[in-house]
């Protein structure tokens, strides 16, 4: 049944036979195009697609881990700059992943297209009629029945209960023909249900080109920009007032809505061993227009506002600093964010000062320690949360570079042209201080007040029109793949010879070879055909 | 006895449970190559299949065929009570934990393994796969006793990222499509153990495929032939693997809407999300490859077998070694 011969593949070469027809631009074209639209080369594009993405969880890449790339290049200066310019590094922006998907998406049009149209027509055109003989199928039966004619009318309103058009998605397609078979009238009851599986194929590669094209759509249309902001403080949404923005090239920032988003506190649980379970900012939202409401988020629970969601992404704490400069100036006031390094939020910020009434400029490279444990001359963190937390503040002196015009990173001091203050022995001087203190800097620099310690939260609003539109098409595709999955590729036959009383009818099924309800399906066509309830 | 105790207990006599019906099964598969005619016959898959060579040659001896009924009944027995003290110990690890027992690396294998042997009994209802027995509870043993060596992480609260219903959903989902795989793999390795050994020895150019080909004709293979012919395993390992695959793409679906609650973006090529991504691409070629010419049979086999390697790699490596988001699947 199933052990089919296959002819044994043919190859052809067009310059092969000296005399043979050219194929001309056309026609490489045409041939050109076949193959790239041919299931062979979809195959292999798609095996070609696996292993392309597999460098993407090897290799860092520019724009998952940009740090953890730096650190690569600098590692590997030979390999890492040559994998860079082939883009291993950034594998799923390459000109190489792209051109194999694309390939791919371009095979599966030329796939679907025809295979639409002619689907379209293979289901106004009637179904093919039964075979002459049964004899061949295993599936085959032979069944004693009052009346044919009424045998088959049963027949065909078990195989179609719905008469209408969608009676043939859901139930099968029939065809009825009268003839004669070696000179016997009969009648032949063609039924055939494998086109659910072809519409279901279509639907499911159709959707996927939805999703591709909502994507890149969506590449267009999306903004998001990362803010931090310290308890108690407000952000008003406006492309300036992100630390990072990033959007499609369509979109428009004055399309931004003006709300104004106030992080009144932040909640955090940790377990003994610093393992957190729990995240809260309590936020106050203030749209234009309406007013303000209370509401908060969490991890899992991001707030909707003007079309995109904002979402928690990071916390910690930003000890409230004053320092004053050597003529006792306060030469900066306000919180410092620290960013937690580690699971204990052992974390790292800087104190810049430009604005010294004399002398020169000087930075603060810190890290915090909310849970010291001091151990001998190594410090660190054993939790998360401020039991013990202490400053370590390495103190440098010369020009910060602000004055340069470039951006800087607001969390690193640029050390280019610092140096670190020194003591006696020539060793980096450290200072240690706990809420509530007040220190000297070295060689009279000024002082260091740390009044409190407030947190901050990291928050991240992205919007991105089209995912409604991928969110649709991804369930369109799996209805369409579980329908050409699962939906069953049968063909029934009846013959019944043209004679009225008593009479022997024949049936059969087929279908392929994984379907294991095939007899099923024949005995309870037979059973419909002579009236018994089929169990 | 707490529930952590119990948990512990079940899930280790389980894999006592499981090997001992691994070896049963295989005792069971030694007898019925020996005797084939009598045992061998029933697998009821579409009547009309030509039944193959094997199975008419040799005429049973009563002592093995007492011998192989014993011991399937002692497998049969012992993978059923196993399935239930497995059942009883995945369900004490999730009240030990107090959430679903899917959300560490451990859990994910007494939950995976769980599904796999159910897999193999739900489908040994309604037709006889007895053939699959001996793999099925050898992977459970090793993926069990694995998980309690090597993987054991004691039961914690959730973290924020993981506080969440798309927990139940997409993870279940994963661990289901991980479990109808893995019996799927054994299917399709099957099939071509079976296809290999009625091809006869090899007359390849390759000096590899000789060797393999000749490997597999040993006499150690010869349970194989007690399996049904390659065109019906096909059969069962197309379905296994379209069931796996619909799975596994809702996994992936619900997996991106999960990620863009949590996370803010839907894709983000996070090296969990490219593997899944690269497993969903080698079993859409396989569903493709089953119907291209010269890709039938052995070949889309083998990218069904290589399917699983990357299931197992997205399970192991990627948990492991890779730095990612969902790294704290391995906590």
């Amino acid at each position: 049944m199933a052990d089919r011969q296959r002819p044994p593949r043919a190859t052809y070469d067009n310059y092969a036979i000296a005399a043979g027809p050219r194929l001309g631009v056309r026609g490489w074209l045409r041939w050109m195009w076949r193959q790239v639209t041919s299931m062979r080369v979809a195959l292999i594009l798609l095996l070609l697609l696996a292993l392309a993405a597999i460098p993407g969880s090897v290799l860092p890449q520019w724009p998952q881990d940009p740090s953890a790339t730096r650190a690569y290049l600098e590692q590997y200066p030979t390999v890492g700059p040559l994998l860079d310019s082939w883009g291993f590094l950034d594998v799923f922006g390459s000109a190489w992943f792209t051109a194999i998907y694309l390939l791919l998406f371009a095979s599966l049009v030329g796939c679907i297209v025809p295979r639409t149209v002619a689907h379209a027509r293979a289901l106004r055109a009637p179904i093919s009629a039964t075979p002459r003989s049964l004899e061949r199928y295993v599936d085959r039966t032979e069944v004693e029945v009052d009346d044919a004619t009424q045998a088959l009318e049963r027949v065909r309103a078990w195989v179609r209960p719905q008469p209408r058009w969608w009676g043939a998605i859901t139930g099968y397609r029939v065809r009825l023909d009268e003839r004669t078979v070696k000179g016997q009238r009969q009648w032949a009851l063609a039924a055939d249900k494998g086109h659910v599986r072809e519409i279901g194929n279509l639907i499911f590669h159709v959707a996927l080109v939805g999703i591709l094209v909502s994507m890149a759509f969506g590449s267009l249309l999306t903004h998001r920009g990362q803010a931090l902001i310290i308890e108690g403080r407000s952000f008003t949404n406006a492309v300036a007032a992100y630390d990072s923005f990033e959007s499609g090239g369509l979109f428009s920032p004055d399309s931004l809505l003006p709300f104004t988003l106030r992080v009144n506190s932040f909640e955090s649980q940790f377990d003994a061993a610093g393992r957190a379970s729990f995240f809260r900012a309590n936020v106050t939202l203030t749209e234009p227009g309406l007013t303000p409401r209370t509401d908060m988020i969490e991890v899992n629970r991001p707030l909707q506002v003007d079309g995109g969601k904002i979402y928690l992404q990071g916390n910690g704490y930003a000890p409230n600093l004053t320092v004053t400069d050597s003529a006792g100036n306060v030469a900066h006031d306000g919180p410092v964010p620290f960013l937690p390094q580690d699971e204990a939020y052992t974390s790292e910020g800087v104190v810049k000062v430009p604005d010294v009434t004399t002398g020169e400029q000087f930075g603060l490279e810190g890290t915090l320690l909310p849970s010291a444990v001091i151990d001998g001359d190594d410090a660190y963190s054993i939790h998360p949360d401020p039991t013990n937390p202490v400053i370590f503040f390495r103190v440098y002196m010369g020009d910060l570079g602000l004055d340069t015009g470039v951006p800087q990173n607001a969390y690193q001091l640029d050390k280019a042209q610092l140096s670190p203050v020194q003591d006696e022995q020539g060793e980096p001087q450290w200072l240690a201080m706990r809420p509530g203190d007040t220190v000297d800097l070295p060689d009279g620099l000024g002082t260091v007040t740390w009044e409190s310690m407030p947190r901050f939260v990291a928050l991240d609003l992205r919007a991105d029109p089209t995912l409604p539109w991928l969110l649709g098409f991804a369930i369109a595709s799996l209805l369409g793949l579980s329908m050409s999955l699962f939906g069953s590729q049968r063909r029934l036959w009846v013959i019944a010879p043209v004679t009225d009383g008593p009479t022997v009818v024949e049936a059969a099924a087929y279908g392929p070879a994984h379907d294991t309800t095939l007899d099923d399906r024949l005995r309870a066509m037979v059973a419909a055909a002579t009236e018994q309830e089929h169990t | 006895m707490n529930a952590q105790e119990i948990s512990v207990m079940a899930l280790w006599a389980a894999t006592s449970l499981y090997a001992i019906g691994m070896v049963a099964y295989a005792v069971h598969l030694a007898r019925a190559v020996e005797s084939r005619g009598a045992v061998a016959a029933p697998v009821s898959v579409s009547a009309g299949a030509a039944p193959a060579p094997h199975e008419v040659e040799a005429t049973p001896t009563p002592a093995n065929a007492g011998a192989s009924r014993k011991a399937l009944g002692i497998a049969r027995a012992t993978t059923v009570v196993g399935l239930v003290v497995h059942t009883i110990g995945v369900v004490s690890r999730g009240i030990e934990a107090g959430h679903v027992p899917w959300s560490s690396m451990y859990e994910y294998t007494i939950s995976g393994s769980l599904v796999a042997v159910a897999v193999f009994l739900i489908v040994q209802r309604w037709r006889d796969v007895t053939y699959l027995g001996a793999g099925v509870t050898g992977l459970a043993t090793v993926s069990l006793g694995l998980g309690l060596s090597v993987l054991y992480a004691e039961a914690t609260g959730l973290q924020p990222a993981l506080q969440s219903f798309w927990l139940v959903i997409h993870v279940s989902i994963a661990v289901i499509a991980t479990g109808v795989l893995a019996v799927g793999f054994l299917v399709s390795s099957l099939q071509l153990a079976r296809a290999g050994r009625d091809a006869g020895p090899s007359t390849s150019r390759s000096r590899v495929r000789r060797a393999m080909r000749a490997a597999i004709l040993g006499r150690g293979w010869r349970f194989v032939d007690v399996a049904p012919t390659p065109v019906q395993l096909e059969a069962l390992a197309f379905r296994l693997h379209a069931v796996g695959f619909v799975l596994w793409t809702f996994t992936v679906m619900a997996g991106a809407i999960w990620a863009e609650h949590a996370w803010g973006r839907y894709w983000g090529w996070d090296p969990k999300e490219v593997w899944s991504f690269v497993i969903w691409v080698i079993y859409a070629a396989y569903l493709h490859a089953r119907t291209t010419q010269g890709w039938a049979g052995a070949r889309s086999a083998v990218l069904a077998i290589i399917g699983f390697a990357a299931v197992i790699m997205n399970f192991t490596v990627v948990n492991l070694v890779f730095q990612g988001l969902h790294s704290y699947a391995d906590g």
